[in-house]
């Protein structure tokens, strides 16, 4: 409500403002400084090795490659473990649905899809150099990129448009970084040296700013969890556990427990003893906290009553994109490529986020957007299975079409209540086949890229042959929802949903089927009938006694 | 026949009563906390001071099923037809005209036939069905997940707990305006069951019974 009104009166203020056409939200003419250290702040390491001793990692190095290399000299089989991981092939073929699934697969609400935009999506790539996505990644050892995680010095950076390497030693003006920073020419060595375990810097820099800038996915995934307060992030705070995301992603040979596409929503070992020393691959709340975490006191028993149906997700993140960082909360791409009256390009800025960043509710090359803070979930049934309309499945148009679906029944005993980000978006589909569409949106000098181009025809047929799928040649825009399981930012204790947030007449759980919530309902069929009961018995008291009164005669004997 | 005033609710069945006032209304407060017709109460500790009430009174609910039993105070509550018409027919019209209540507490059986009747309804039916639907309730994720279509048992067990709260506020409104109704006043009607004592007519035999083996249970007759 708040940011609807700050939406509004933006608008209305709202300055007509060229921009250069950028992909990016963020854009600065300038040649950026490298940072002095990391941007988290993470417990020492407990390696018995210091790289910066190194022979090896003291030479120069003149691309990303370089360095890897020498990494590999010692790490010999660390570049076959990343190419095997979805970190590195983008790739994923659901173990329940069978679908094929991955960045490389998948349409989303967003830029559409990472398939016919590379090189700006592959910037978050963890290698270098993948350019085609009708290809697989890079096969050569030498394009994983190890420092993107395992930098420490803080000044690694990947180029926001160059296919996952670094920005050239020569930066032009208006170049930036993945996440949207002015580009500036990283020291290989510097990195080299400092390499250690990834902090929450390696992994937000390309997580916390997917989508194209900081927040615009996930929506509780932000910049603001880099040095979060307790109140944003209980884990992540450097005054609460400060713990980095492989303290529950933890990794086994590279690869990493935690997907959105199949979540993992409950542990089957959640009340395993836990030896010393051993593995713990499942990223769940319950992994550590167990599936009775509350104090066993006769509230505590009652809330422990509720993880069978609550995601415990559901009253520990009361809101998500809290701590200043907006998420994007509709992306209508129907409205976009209007022009002023100069025929140049419309930058509108009309939200300001907490932190007095201003971003745009219009842009000609993206259309109108919308974002939100403090952002209550849309909660739904969730076994953790997702399915992607993508452009196999033939979609109603007629309707909101679900970007992806998530499954979930609340009689499958193992479906709970979880919360989401729900993303409301207008997007391209092809009218002739009813199927969603792969766009090639960015593709700077390119005749076909939609941006710069502004032709949705071209922009679709080319993302279509990008993938290898038919275009029928007639467009359309559907309303779309894209789904994203809200897990980050766990508030304190204290700060968990009260009781009341679910347990009243209009409480966030209305409209959710297959729960009964006490005090939701007061008015219903037995509670009229017993208002009436009682009604009854008032009024026939009050009569009874006022014919007494009237009659006079009580007590005369 | 002579009217004497005697001990008719011993210390326990008074406890017995203030408790359960206290239990019961303290249940209504936070049950219908609970169901969402006020928020004088946050809902989390309505729900633990409900529990916790319930299981109190529970637990003075065996208490005193043990007491009526050993006792044989239970023979007070079993219903009977005999002179029901004369009460309904008091109610109903004789109340308006000035006439005297027809029943007479006697010594062996202090409610008249529709107290008797109501207390039988009250705790055969009304009773069991709010603590077994409460304890149901209460226990629901012990046995939910044994259940298809758990959350419809549960709406079901919601709704007849919630229902027989009603009719026992129902009662509740009744009780209550009946004390009034009589010629002694509301205040005549309560203190009974405070200090224990009432007027009770008694046969000839019960009172020498009385006099000679329970003497403590008969206040000495005035002037």
């Amino acid at each position: 409500m708040k940011n609807l009104r700050k939406l509004i009166a933006a608008v209305g203020i709202g300055a007509v403002v060229t921009a250069p056409a950028l992909a990016s939200e963020t854009t600065g003419a300038k040649v950026g400084t490298p940072p002095a250290g990391p941007k988290s702040i993470t417990a020492p390491g407990t390696s018995t090795a210091d790289h910066s001793k190194f022979e090896i990692l003291k030479k120069e190095f003149a691309s990303g490659p370089d360095v890897t290399e020498a990494c590999l000299s010692c790490h010999t089989e660390a570049s076959d473990q990343v190419q095997h991981s979805i970190h590195y092939s983008w790739d994923f073929t659901h173990p329940d649905t069978g679908q094929s699934l991955g960045k490389s697969k998948v349409i989303n609400a967003f830029c559409g899809s990472v398939a016919g935009n590379e090189p700006r999506c592959t910037s978050c790539h963890v290698g270098y150099g993948w350019k085609d996505m009708s290809q697989p990644p890079p096969q050569a050892a030498s394009a994983v990129d190890c420092l993107v995680c395992h930098d420490r010095s803080g000044q690694y950076a990947k180029s926001a448009t160059g296919a996952g390497h670094v920005p050239p030693p020569e930066i032009k003006p208006g170049m930036i970084t993945m996440t949207g920073a002015p580009a500036w020419p990283v020291d290989l060595n510097k990195a080299a040296q400092s390499v250690g375990l990834p902090g929450r810097d390696n992994c937000g820099n390309c997580h916390f700013y997917g989508g194209g800038g900081d927040n615009v996915k996930h929506g509780d995934l932000s910049s603001a969890l880099y040095m979060p307060e307790e109140s944003v992030d209980v884990h992540m705070s450097p005054d609460g556990e400060n713990m980095v995301c492989a303290t529950c992603h933890v990794s086994d040979k590279h690869q990493w427990p935690g997907s959105r596409y199949d979540v993992t929503a409950t542990d089957p070992h959640a009340n395993d003893p836990l030896k010393p020393g051993e593995r713990r691959d499942v990223a769940t709340c319950e992994s550590c906290h167990s599936d009775s975490p509350h104090p066993a006191t006769l509230a505590g028993l009652k809330l422990d009553d509720h993880t069978n149906t609550l995601a415990c997700q559901t009253c520990h993140i009361p809101s998500f994109a809290r701590g200043g960082v907006a998420t994007k909360t509709l992306w209508d791409w129907s409205t976009a490529g209007q022009k002023d009256e100069n025929g140049k390009i419309i930058k509108r800025k009309g939200y300001t986020q907490a932190d007095g960043k201003e971003l745009p509710t219009y842009v000609t090359m993206k259309g109108g957007m919308a974002y939100g803070e403090d952002v209550v979930p849309y909660y739904a049934w969730f076994d953790g299975q997702v399915e992607y309309a993508n452009a196999e499945r033939e979609i109603d148009p007629t309707g909101v079409v679900d970007v992806n679906s998530i499954k979930g029944d609340p009689n499958d005993g193992q479906s709970r209540i979880w919360p989401f980000k729900r993303m409301e978006g207008r997007q391209a589909y092809d009218k002739g086949l009813n199927r969603l569409v792969f766009t090639h949106v960015f593709g700077p000098g390119s005749d076909t890229a939609y941006w710069g181009n502004f032709d949705w025809n071209k922009a679709i047929a080319a993302g279509m042959q990008k993938v290898g799928l038919d275009y029928s040649g007639e467009y359309g825009f559907v309303d779309t929802y894209m789904y994203w399981p809200i897990t980050h930012m766990v508030a304190p204790a204290e700060q968990a949903l009260s009781c009341v947030e679910c347990h009243s007449a209009d409480g966030r759980m209305a409209g959710l089927a297959g729960v009964f919530l006490p005090g939701t309902d007061s008015m219903n069929w037995a509670g009229m009938l017993g208002r009436l009961m009682v009604l009854a018995a008032l009024l026939g008291v009050l009569a009874h006694g006022a014919i007494r009164l009237l009659s006079g005669k009580e007590g005369e004997q | 026949m002579v009217k004497r005033i005697v001990k008719v609710y011993p210390r326990f069945e008074r406890f017995w009563h203030w408790s359960q006032v206290i239990l019961i209304l303290t249940l209504m407060v936070t049950g219908f906390g609970i169901n969402g017709l006020h928020g004088f109460v946050s809902f989390g500790t309505a729900v633990t001071v409900h529990t916790i009430a319930a299981l109190l009174l529970l637990a003075l609910w065996i208490f005193s099923t043990f007491w009526l039993v050993t006792t044989g105070t239970w023979r007070q509550f079993t219903p009977t037809l005999e002179g029901m018409m004369h009460v309904i027919f008091y109610y109903a019209v004789g109340v308006f005209k000035g006439k005297k209540h027809p029943y007479r507490k006697v010594l062996w059986r202090k409610h008249n036939p529709l107290q008797a009747a109501t207390y039988f309804v009250l705790k055969w039916i009304v009773f069991p069905v709010i603590w077994i639907t409460g304890l149901l309730y209460l226990t629901f994720n012990f046995w939910g997940s044994a259940v298809t279509d758990a959350s419809f048992w549960l709406w079901l067990l919601a709704n007849l707990h919630l229902l027989a709260a009603y009719v026992i506020v129902t009662f509740l409104i009744i009780h209550l305006y009946l004390l009034t109704v009589g010629g002694h006043g509301f205040g005549a009607h309560v203190k009974p069951m405070i200090t224990g004592y009432d007027e009770v007519e008694l046969t000839a035999e019960e009172e020498a019974y009385l006099e000679a083996d329970e003497p403590w249970r008969l206040k000495p007759q005035e002037g």
